[in-house]
């Protein structure tokens, strides 16, 4: 792969990036301010804006595309797909964390605590571990076709164990609210509110992809670097205090 | 083997398995270890809980499996690790075996392992947490080996790549732990249905977890194995 690297590329404004942190910035607005308060919860419902529509992104868009591209990259053997992947598993962990950290903010005055070893909650920590495995697991290798075959191994396996996590942990008891819009019948929000909700997955997704294509640039750059310099590898940022196996 | 003709896919893990087993009985460091720090591990679970607030008997399956898992790695680390020094692991790979086979035979020695572990742990949680053993004895075995065999699966292949990577051992654990839930989690609490005498039935959802655990994963485990080998 011989990516010509785009030399001026550092003053161009990211405009999906602007975009997505604009309407991510509007939705805020929006919730807090032009959205009815929930009458049991009250403003601690408001998480729900950031949470729900976090949650799905990393659960399932992040997961899913770390475990499809790959098993691609184990068929196809195409460097793009390893940096998809490894792009993916990156900002699902960032958007993984903010699920497990307004979980807990809105399980404490809604729940009356913090935590609980609820199904979907155990579900979602474990997934964020292999996930932080998996990245770990990238950090621990050099060489770029190991690193894409091991994470892809792990990937795929990851994508098999979430079923088998989500039983276990499910014949234990369950606390966690069931899905409120994307159950059969009518969505149990009134308007006002579905419409943030709406308006805040759109902006949550817009971000994801925002990130993610950010993200894969550099990644593509970083290999076109090492690439050019083949006999003298370029620094990494981190992982670097261990002498090459 | 007196013929040239390479041996099949399990005659070929056989013989691996049997590899690694002469190189543990010979120099028995893994085993003698994982032995040694089941017996610890028993002794100051028993003290890190107040005994006259919680029952040994609670306590017993939740101990068992957390040393299961932990020894469990003892042993899993050390098969790709012997083979990473001298890269010993060349030879094997030139061998003219299917890549199938070495972990078919890398797995197998793993799973002697952890049921000779097993072995010698679960009468010594009964002896010293006063268990029923001979009442559960059965089932509690055919619950051993179910776990066992997820356990190395799983365990065999990471094991395989955290050898090649710079954190070597570091990492086992850290990618292995979250595939052990759904073993640790159903041998634990169908074990803890046995001892408190409730009926075998009473598991058997816990247990199908486990059973289909294994399958998905042996075979899982086995195919992704060979991606794992230098090319």
């Amino acid at each position: 792969m011989t990516t010509p690297v785009p030399t001026e590329d550092r003053r161009n404004i990211d405009w999906l990036l602007t975009i997505a942190v604009v309407a991510v910035t509007a939705t805020f607005i929006r919730a807090i301010f032009f959205t009815p308060a929930e009458a049991l919860q009250g403003l601690a419902q408001k998480i729900f804006y950031v949470h729900a529509p976090s949650a799905f992104i990393a659960l399932y868009v992040a997961f899913g595309i770390v475990a499809v591209s790959g098993a691609l990259y184990l068929w196809l053997r195409d460097e793009r797909l390893d940096r998809i992947a490894a792009s993916a598993a990156e900002v699902g962990v960032v958007y993984m964390t903010v699920v497990l950290i307004t979980g807990p903010m809105w399980g404490k005055p809604v729940w009356g605590t913090w935590w609980t070893w609820d199904a979907r909650l155990t579900l979602t920590l474990f997934l964020w571990f292999v996930f932080l495995g998996y990245l770990i697991l990238r950090g621990a290798i050099e060489d770029h076709g190991t690193r894409a075959r091991y994470s892809a191994v792990l990937g795929v396996l990851g994508a098999l164990l979430v079923p088998f996590i989500h039983l276990s942990v499910y014949l234990f008891r369950t606390l966690h609210p069931m899905p409120i819009v994307l159950k059969p019948g009518r969505p149990s929000l009134p308007n006002s509110m579905l419409a943030t909700f709406a308006m805040s997955f759109v902006s949550f997704a817009l971000l994801f992809v925002a990130l993610l294509r950010a993200r894969y640039r550099l990644a593509a750059r970083v290999d076109a670097l090492v690439a050019e310099e083949e006999f003298e590898p370029a620094p990494m940022p981190n992982l670097r205090a261990e002498p090459i196996r | 083997m007196s013929t040239r003709v390479p041996p099949g896919t399990f005659a070929a893990a056989a013989l691996i398995a049997r590899k690694d087993l002469a190189i543990e009985f010979r120099t028995r460091s893994a085993f003698l270890a994982a032995i040694v720090f089941s017996l610890l591990a028993i002794v100051i679970f028993f003290f890190a809980w107040d005994a006259t607030a919680v029952n040994a008997v609670d306590l017993a399956p939740g101990v068992l499996w957390v040393i299961f898992t932990f020894s469990g790695l003892l042993g899993l680390h050390r098969s790709f690790g012997v083979e990473e020094a001298d890269r010993a692991i060349d030879a094997l790979l030139a061998s003219p075996v299917d890549r199938e086979a070495v972990f078919l035979g890398k797995a197998l020695a793993n799973l002697l392992f952890v049921l000779g572990v097993q072995a010698l742990a679960i009468p010594a949680v009964a002896l010293f947490y006063n268990l029923p053993l001979s009442r559960v004895l059965g089932p509690l075995v055919g619950i051993a080996v179910l776990a066992a065999i997820g356990l190395v699966s799983v365990g065999t292949l990471f094991s395989a790549m955290a050898a090649n990577t710079r954190l070597a051992e570091l990492l086992l654990p850290v990618l292995a732990l979250p595939f052990f839930v759904p073993i640790i989690l159903p041998a634990a609490q169908s074990t803890a249905r046995l001892l408190s005498g409730r009926p075998i039935a009473e598991a058997m959802s816990w247990l199908r977890i486990l059973i289909a655990f294994d399958i998905v994963f042996v075979v899982a485990c086995a195919l992704a194995f060979p991606f794992t080998l230098e090319d």
